[in-house]
């Protein structure tokens, strides 16, 4: 109404101003986005003092978390499998992506490709692989190390129902957070400084010693800290894998707070710690990336230098194939073989091929069509909703548009700090209530997984805004066009690329997620994830892999249309955070 | 007869007399109005613990019974389910139709909550053990399973495979187990209370040094078995053994001298729910003579009807000595059970 009156009254003014929706936009999304990190987190605080038995206010949940010996525990199981998940990572991803960025190794896209694959793969889907693979007794290398050695029943190989398998299943899905940030420096590592070291008399391991390492130690450090990070506040693999070995860590304690009748307000207490450590986690990257500014300061001077491996080839050869059929191929080996084989002790010849499980999960099982029908409905709610919101956000902020606009970048960017066990008792607390009556809806589901991709869109929207001089836009605004207008036509279309690999990527993280969801998901709102994680606790492996199978097939394809696009090439695949 | 023995099972429940039974609501039977009430609805919501191939089953045998009403089963361990009932419940969303756990304990709540709807189909008043159904008729055994030790026959001869609870201790035993987790399963959680009772704590604070692997539902430990993975279950329902062994899995179960813990699972209609008819015809054809028979001839559980005919290789409950639980005793406990659970055995 007022925007009709002031083009009445100021023709000329008015006009430019009813249609820019600048602060209306920029007033919209700072509530909306409020409303999503904020509010949790309030409830979050908000029941942390609170009683479960009473409900007054109260500091025994603080409390329990200090004496509560299997609290503490879990804390510190949690904290030590995540700090070794970070140190494996690291020395498996580092040197694997040196190989890949600067010497003369065989096959580099491909293998660039392959890791990309590793981490679009669940990690939940690695455990149950990993279980397939390396359960002592069943575990399908110790048969056949048992076989090859003629040893007893009671021996074997590996064991994933340890700590340290745990360590390993989880480092082999997270070790691509690690390997993409250290690749992509060491694209950018200006080489005339490596060919000055080479010039002053520096045999190629002492330039790669004093050189280039100390040039990409902090792309290592940052790697290291997501994927610890990632550790810590996983859900799935430690659910999967550590509770069969007697143990549990942080996010399945909490989880655990949650049998009826629930402990919320210690749920929220426990939760509370994961965060602050996920922050100061999260400066920390940030501090050292800050300095990544020396890395790049060359630009791109000349193309990388390739290091030739000469007779070091075969070694480099076998390392890599080493990981890849680690972190790959045996386990998508294992989840096809069990899709289509009885049981998992099954050797594989013409009898024990079956095509039950098929016939189970597509055909018998009830909760099938509706959890891939919500799966993929999510899905694409919410890449589209992220994209279109990070779109905007990064254009405010990236033009400046509006005053104050540097604040709706930090909300767009908070929830990175949520972990998404957090997140879901956060929003299980603010929505599950007579009131909002949000819970048992996908709605709550939509919620938490735009608060948890947005982020990761964000990122993405924002560095492409960056590559987009704004002369192209002035020239629109100039010639007449709204802001949105400009932002449609002329900007939309030259962010194309971007906007699509935005998308896939939040679309591939929506449907592998598990830790918020599973707090937050009922009967008529299942997920692929939730069901697979269900069908593992009654332990029908069969099933899992059917289904394990068609959530890869949905990712790759999307992936897939993803690198049809020359901008999404595998290296672009960032880390989130 | 087996079923004299299951007679005696929930005493608490079967303790009311004669004339609380008065005032349970009068027999129902299927008649045509109801069925074509529930086609109008067209779907009913089925919350189970019952192992999922099975709860499957018998939606299907619904179905072809009863076409054009879809079944949505919702399968999870039963205090999951427990869990999952009394968050939507709480936060005011009536999902569920019927609703069936193997902790009896669970009824007793839903009771006291008032969230039952009271109905006894003509099959429950007529065929039914009274010991076995409640005074009010809020619920009604649906199925019994016992929670049996078992080992691999191929990787355990019968002479070393164990014979008593105690047994279970034994140092050959150590890396070789697979147990189910009282948290997440009804059976496990009235298996430990019977246990606890009679072999006392410190029994399973040694039996958790035992390196046993520690998985959730009790449907679980014995396809860990089939798998391989172990060679003896400490815990596990013995329906899923007895399809197991139909499968011809080299499995055998161990009925030990100290008793064996029985697990009731009760059934019940919730007073909100959103098909209410469709939930009282499936209600009835729960018990129906033919769903009871395919549950115990596909999903090798006991039945308390009457005229169900067990396959007969299976050990009939008369020749068992069964450990009966008592769900008023129990409830107290859980709090208890869970801590030192987590304390013995990590989770």
């Amino acid at each position: 109404m007022t925007s009709d009156v002031q083009v009445q009254a100021l023709p000329a003014q008015g006009w430019r101003r009813g249609i820019d929706l600048s602060w209306p936009t920029f007033a919209l999304l700072t509530l909306v986005l409020s409303v999503l990190v904020l509010l949790p987190l309030f409830w979050l605080v908000y029941y942390s003092f609170r009683s479960d038995t009473g409900g007054g206010a109260t500091f025994d949940n603080y409390i329990a978390l200090v004496v509560d010996p299997t609290l503490l525990r879990a804390y510190g199981l949690a904290i030590g499998m995540a700090l070794a998940v970070g140190a494996l990572a690291c020395v498996i991803a580092t040197p694997m992506a040196w190989l890949v960025a600067r010497t003369d190794l065989p096959g580099r896209r491909t293998i660039r490709m392959l890791v990309t694959a590793s981490f679009v793969t669940p990690p939940f889907l690695g455990a149950i692989a990993y279980e397939i693979l390396a359960a002592p007794n069943s575990g399908i290398v110790n048969i056949i190390y048992r076989s090859i050695f003629g040893l007893e029943a009671s021996e074997y190989l590996v064991n994933i129902y340890t700590f340290s398998g745990l360590v390993f299943a989880i480092a082999c899905f997270t070790f691509p957070y690690v390997f993409t940030l250290v690749a992509n420096a060491l694209d950018r590592v200006p080489s005339d400084l490596e060919d000055a070291s080479s010039i002053l008399g520096g045999k190629s391991m002492t330039t790669l010693r004093k050189v280039t390492i100390p040039l990409v130690l902090p792309a290592m450090l940052a790697g290291t800290l997501i994927a610890i990070l990632q550790a810590l506040t996983m859900f799935g693999s430690p659910a999967i894998l550590a509770l069969p070995a007697g143990f549990h860590v942080i996010t399945t304690k909490i989880w655990s707070l949650f049998q009826f009748p629930p402990r919320l307000g210690l749920a929220a207490a426990a939760a509370l710690p994961l965060l602050i450590i996920t922050v100061i986690l999260l400066r920390a990257q940030k501090s050292i990336l800050g300095r990544k500014g020396y890395t790049v300061l060359g630009g791109k001077s000349g193309t990388p230098r390739i290091t030739k491996l000469g007779p070091w080839k075969w070694v480099a050869i076998a390392f890599v194939l080493t990981v890849l059929s680690l972190t790959i191929i045996l386990p998508y080996l294992a989840i096809l073989k069990t899709a289509f084989t009885g049981t998992v002790g099954d050797p594989i010849n013409l009898s024990t091929l079956t095509l039950s499980h098929w016939r189970f999960v597509l055909f018998e099982f009830s909760a099938t069509q509706l959890a891939l029908r919500n799966t993929f409905l999510l899905g694409f709610l919410t890449a589209t909703a992220v994209t279109a919101i990070a779109l905007i956000v990064s254009y405010l902020v990236t033009r400046r548009s509006v005053p104050g606009s540097g604040f709706l970048g930090v909300l767009a960017t908070a929830p990175v700090a949520i972990p998404g066990i957090v997140l879901g008792v956060g929003l299980f607390l603010s929505y599950a209530n007579p009131t909002f009556q949000l819970y048992g809806t996908i709605w709550i589901l939509l919620i938490a997984f735009m608060t948890i991709e947005l982020p990761a869109g964000y990122q993405q929207m924002s560095s492409a805004f960056s590559g987009v001089h704004p002369e192209l836009e002035e020239a629109g605004r100039i010639m007449g066009a709204s802001r949105l207008k400009t932002l449609w036509d002329i900007t939309a279309p030259l962010l194309r690329t971007s906007v699509v690999a935005a998308w896939c990527f939040v679309f591939v993280g929506t449907i592998r997620e598990l830790s918020a969801t599973i707090l937050l998901t009922t009967a008529n709102t299942k997920l692929v994830s939730v069901i697979i994680y269900d069908l593992n606790e009654s332990g029908d492996l069969g099933a899992i892999c059917v289904l394990g199978i068609i959530l890869l097939a949905a990712s790759f394809a999307v992936v897939f249309v993803a690198n049809r696009v020359p901008v999404l090439g595998g290296s672009q695949m960032n880390a989130r955070g | 007869m087996w079923k004299k023995a299951l007679s005696a099972a929930l005493l608490a429940t079967g303790l009311a007399s004669s004339a609380a039974w008065a005032e349970a609501p009068a027999p129902y039977q299927i008649t045509p109005e109801l069925e074509a009430a529930a086609k109008a609805e067209g779907k009913v919501v089925f919350y189970t613990a019952t192992d999922v191939a099975v709860a499957e089953k018998l939606a299907e045998h619904f179905k072809s019974k009863y076409p054009g009403i879809a079944v949505q089963v919702e399968r999870a361990g039963s205090e999951r389910v427990f869990q999952r009932i009394g968050q939507e419940y709480s936060t005011g969303i009536y999902n569920a139709d019927v609703i069936e756990t193997s902790d009896a304990v669970h009824f007793e709540y839903f009771k006291r909550q008032g969230w039952l709807e009271p109905m006894v189909p003509q099959e429950v008043a007529d065929k039914w053990p009274a010991d076995e159904r409640d005074p009010d008729g809020n619920f009604a055994a649906y199925r019994a399973h016992l929670s049996v030790i078992a080992y691999r026959t191929d990787l355990m001869k019968e002479a070393d495979a164990p014979k008593t609870w105690n047994d279970l201790l034994d140092p050959r035993f150590k890396d070789k187990m697979v147990k189910a987790h009282p948290g997440y399963s009804g059976t496990v959680m009235t298996s430990t209370f019977v246990l606890s009772q009679l072999l006392g704590w410190e029994y399973f604070e040694k039996l958790g040094k035992q390196n046993i692997m520690q998985v959730q539902s009790s449907t679980e430990p014995p396809k860990k078995l089939a798998q391989g993975e172990r060679a003896l279950e400490v815990d596990g329902n013995e329906y899923n053994v007895f399809r197991l062994i139909d499968e011809g899995k080299p499995i055998k179960i161990v009925y030990p001298d100290e008793g064996t813990p029985l697990a009731v699972g009760n059934a019940a209609v919730l007073k909100q729910a959103p098909n209410p008819n469709a939930a009282k015809l499936f209600y009835a054809f729960l018990f129906s003579l033919d769903a009871q028979q395919l549950n115990s001839d596909f999903g090798g559980l006991r039945s308390f009807h009457p005229d169900v005919k067990e396959k007969a290789d299976r050990t009939p409950l008369s020749k068992i000595k069964v450990l009966h639980s008592d769900p008023e005793k129990l409830e107290p406990e859980i709090p208890t059970i869970k801590a030192n659970y987590e304390k013995y055995f990590g989770t």
